[in-house]
C-alpha cells in the first residue's frame, strides 16, 4: 500500500515561503513525477513527504494515517538521494543490508533479501566492493537496492539520474520504469528534465515557485496545458508563442504552437520567414526561422532540404493551436 | 620545467638546505651514539676510554628503567584516550548551531596557545595545590579533607594537564572531519531507521577514523617526549612515581652527570619510539589510504 495525500501542506524557511499551502493526492502504485525549474521547491516537497523537513502547517497522510509528526524511519518510505548517499566505508552488501540490520531482521533473512536485490539490479558481482570502486550507474543501483530491500510503501527519488552521462541516463530511466512495473510500488520521482517526466510518469505534477501549476498524465499535459508556463515547460523543443495581432485574430492574448505542428514549405504558407539555423539530427531537423512574428522553432523530417538563409513559409495546423488569455490561462 | 638541465639546477638549488637538515640530524645522532659507548662521567676523573655496552646495560638494568617505561606508556595512552574521546564529544557539541559559536570555538582552541610549562604551573598552583588550589577549596567546601593530587596521584595529574593541553588539537582536527561529513548520508541513515546513537557508531565514527588516526599518530610522537610538565610539577616524583623515559634520561645526564649512560638511554628511547611508530603504522596506518 502506498497512498500519500497532502492537505494544505506549507513550508517556510524563516520568512521565505518555499511552498505555499498545497494539496496533492498520490494513488497507490502510481508513478508520480514532480517537475519544475531549479529552485521551485521539488526537493523540499519530497523531503517534507519523507519527514526530513518539518511542515510549517498542513497535514500529510500515508495510507490514510496522519504521518505529519512521524519520524522518517516510521513512515515506511525509502528515498534515493541525488548524491546516492551511500555509506563509503561499507561494502555494497553492507550498504544494502543496512536498513534491514537497523530493523533487527535475522541474518539469514537479510542475506536472502540482499541477494535478491542484487540479482534484480545486476549487482551480484560487486557485493564485496566499496562504493568508491563502482561506476556512477552501479552506485545508483546500490542506492536503489538499499531502498528496495525495505519493501517500502513508496519510493522517493530526488533527481537520481542527474549525475549520470546521457547514455547511462536513458538506460537507468528504463530500468527504473521496469522496476516500477515489477514492484508496482508507489514512486515519487523528482526531476527538472521534462523528457524524464514525460517518459516515466503516470502522473506529472508541474511546480513553479512551490505552486502546483498542473497535475495530469503526460499526454494530458502535452495536449491540454492549463497555462503558458506548463505549455512552455512540457515538450521539446519548446512551444512557440505568438502575441499581438496574429493572436488577436484567434480571440486570444497569446497563441502557442508546438514545433512539430508547423508545416514548412518553400513556396507558400501563412507566415514568411528566413532560416537562421538548421539542426540536422538525422531523424529530425530543427529549424530556427526568423519571421515577422519573432523567432520560431520548427520540427520537420530528417531529409528536408533547407539551409541557412533560405526563405520559407510556415503554416500552423489549425486544430493544434493553443490559445491563452491575458492571465496566461488556457482558453478551452 | 622538467628538462634535464632544469632538474639538475633544482637539485643544486635545494642541496644546501637538504645537506644542512641532514647534518642537523646526523651530527647529534652520531655524537649521541659515540658518547653512548664512552666512559664519560662528569663527577669522575677517569672519563676516557671506551665503555663497551656497559652504558646500555647500566641504563636498561637500572631499577628505574622498567617503571619509566610503564609510566611513559601510561602517559601516552592516557592522554590519547582522553583527548580522542573528549575531542569527539566536544567536536560534536561545537558542531551544533549554538548561540555564540565563534567565541566558543576560540575558547576551545585557546589552551593550545599556552606554553606547556606555564599551563603545568597554572594547574599545579591554581588547581592541584591542596592548601591554596581551587580543587582543595572545592573539597573543603564539600567537607572532605583536601586531596594532594600531585603527591597522591602524580601520573594521573600529569595526564590531566597534558590532555588539557592537547585537547584543542584533537578537537580541531576531529571537528573539521565532522564538518566534512555529507549530510545526506546521515539523512539516508535516518530514513534507514538508524537512531542517533547508531548513526554515530555506523556513520559518523567510521567517517572520522582517518582524522582519529592522524590525531593518534601525531600526538604519540609529541607525547613520547613530554618533559617540561613533569619537571615543573613533580620532578618525576614522589620517588619515581612519575618518572618517564625522557625524564629518566634527564636525570642520568644532569642529576647524576653520567653523560655516557644518558646517551645510551637516548639511543634506547629512539629505538623504542621507532618500534612504537612501526607498530602504530601497522595497526592503524591503513586508515590513511
Ligand atoms: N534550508 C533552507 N533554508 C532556506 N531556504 C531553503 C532551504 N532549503 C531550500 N531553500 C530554498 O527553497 C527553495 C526550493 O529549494 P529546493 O531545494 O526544494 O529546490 P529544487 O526544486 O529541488 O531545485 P533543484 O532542481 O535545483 O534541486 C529554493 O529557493 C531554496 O533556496
Ligand atoms: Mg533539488
Amino acid at each position: 500500500m502506498g497512498k500519500i495525500s497532502l492537505q494544505k501542506v506549507e513550508k517556510r524557511f524563516g520568512d521565505v515561503s518555499v511552498i505555499p499551502p498545497l494539496d496533492l493526492e498520490v494513488e497507490d502504485g502510481e508513478f508520480v513525477v514532480f517537475v519544475g525549474p531549479s529552485g521551485c521547491g521539488k526537493s523540499t516537497l519530497l523531503r517534507l513527504i519523507a519527514g526530513l523537513e518539518d511542515t510549517t502547517s498542513g497535514k500529510i497522510f500515508i495510507d490514510g494515517a496522519d504521518a505529519t509528526q512521524l519520524a522518517p524511519a516510521k513512515r515506511g518510505l525509502a528515498m534515493v538521494f541525488q548524491s546516492y548517499a551511500l555509506y563509503p566505508h561499507m561494502t555494497v552488501r553492507k550498504n544494502i543490508a543496512f536498513p534491514l540490520k537497523m530493523a533487527g531482521v535475522p541474518q539469514a533473512e537479510i542475506e536472502e533479501k540482499v541477494d535478491y536485490a542484487a540479482r534484480v539490479l545486476n549487482l551480484s558481482n560487486y557485493l564485496d566492493r566499496r562504493p568508491g570502486q563502482l561506476s556512477g550507474g552501479q552506485r545508483q543501483r546500490v542506492a536503489i537496492g538499499r531502498a528496495i530491500v525495505r519493501s517500502p510503501s513508496a519510493f522517493l527519488f530526488d533527481e537520481p539520474l542527474s549525475n549520470l552521462d546521457a547514455a547511462l541516463r536513458v538506460n537507468m530511466r528504463l530500468e527504473i520504469t521496469e522496476l516500477h512495473q515489477n514492484l508496482k510500488t508507489t514512486m515519487i520521482y523528482v526531476t527538472h528534465d521534462q523528457v524524464e517526466a514525460m517518459t516515466m510518469a503516470d502522473k506529472i505534477v508541474v511546480l513553479q515557485a512551490g505552486v502546483v501549476e498542473q497535475v495530469g498524465s503526460p499526454l494530458e499535459l502535452y495536449h491540454r496545458p492549463r497555462n503558458i508556463f506548463v505549455a512552455g515547460f512540457i515538450g521539446s523543443p519548446k512551444m512557440n508563442f505568438i502575441e499581438g495581432a496574429e493572436a488577436a485574430k484567434q480571440d486570444a492574448k497569446t497563441i502557442g504552437i508546438r514545433p512539430e505542428h508547423v508545416t514548412i514549405s518553400k513556396d507558400s504558407g501563412a507566415w514568411k520567414g528566413t532560416v537562421t539555423v538548421s539542426e540536422h539530427l538525422g531523424s529530425d531537423t530543427f529549424l530556427h526561422v526568423e519571421t515577422d512574428l519573432g523567432l520560431m522553432t520548427v520540427r520537420s523530417g530528417g531529409d528536408v532540404d533547407v539551409h541557412h538563409g533560405d526563405t520559407v513559409w510556415l503554416t500552423p495546423e489549425a486544430d493544434k493551436l493553443h490559445r491563452f488569455d491575458d492571465k496566461g490561462l488556457r482558453i478551452a | 620545467m622538467a628538462t634535464q638541465a632544469s632538474r639538475s639546477a633544482a637539485r643544486l638549488m635545494i642541496s644546501p638546505s637538504v645537506i644542512l637538515l641532514f647534518l642537523w640530524m646526523a651530527v647529534p645522532l652520531g655524537m649521541v651514539i659515540y658518547y653512548s659507548f664512552r666512559r664519560y662521567r662528569l663527577l669522575n676523573p677517569d672519563r676516557a676510554g671506551w665503555a663497551g655496552w656497559s652504558n646500555y646495560s647500566n641504563f636498561v638494568f637500572s631499577p628505574d628503567f622498567g617503571g619509566a617505561l610503564v609510566n611513559t606508556l601510561i602517559l601516552v595512552l592516557g592522554v590519547l584516550l582522553l583527548t580522542v574521546i573528549l575531542g569527539i564529544l566536544i567536536a560534536l557539541l561545537i558542531d551544533q548551531p549554538i548561540w555564540g559559536q565563534g567565541p566558543v570555538r576560540i575558547l576551545v582552541i585557546s589552551p593550545f596557545f599556552i606554553m606547556p610549562p606555564v599551563s603545568a604551573l597554572v594547574w599545579k598552583n591554581m588547581f592541584f595545590n591542596p592548601s591554596n588550589g581551587l580543587f582543595g577549596e572545592l573539597f573543603k567546601y564539600l567537607g572532605m579533607p583536601p586531596y594532594d593530587f600531585l603527591g597522591q596521584a602524580p601520573l594521573a595529574s600529569i595526564v590531566t594537564i597534558v590532555a588539557w593541553e592537547w585537547l584543542p588539537f584533537a578537537t580541531l582536527i576531529l571537528l573539521t572531519a565532522l564538518q566534512s561529513l555529507d549530510g545526506e548520508q546521515l539523512e539516508a541513515a535516518e530514513m534507514d531507521g538508524a537512531p542517533p546513537l547508531k548513526r554515530f557508531f555506523y556513520i559518523v565514527l567510521p567517517h572520522m577514523s582517518r582524522a582519529i588516526t592522524v590525531v593518534v599518530l601525531i600526538q604519540t610522537i609529541f607525547l613520547l617526549g613530554i618533559f617540561g610538565e613533569i619537571l615543573v610539577t613533580t620532578s618525576g616524583g614522589p620517588g619515581t612515581a612519575s618518572t618517564t623515559l625522557p625524564f629518566l634520561i634527564f636525570k642520568k645526564a644532569l642529576l647524576d652527570f653520567d653523560v655516557g649512560t644518558a646517551a645510551a638511554g637516548g639511543i634506547v628511547a629512539v629505538i623504542l619510539a621507532n618500534i612504537v611508530a612501526i607498530f602504530l603504522m601497522k595497526a592503524i596506518g591503513k586508515n590513511l589510504d
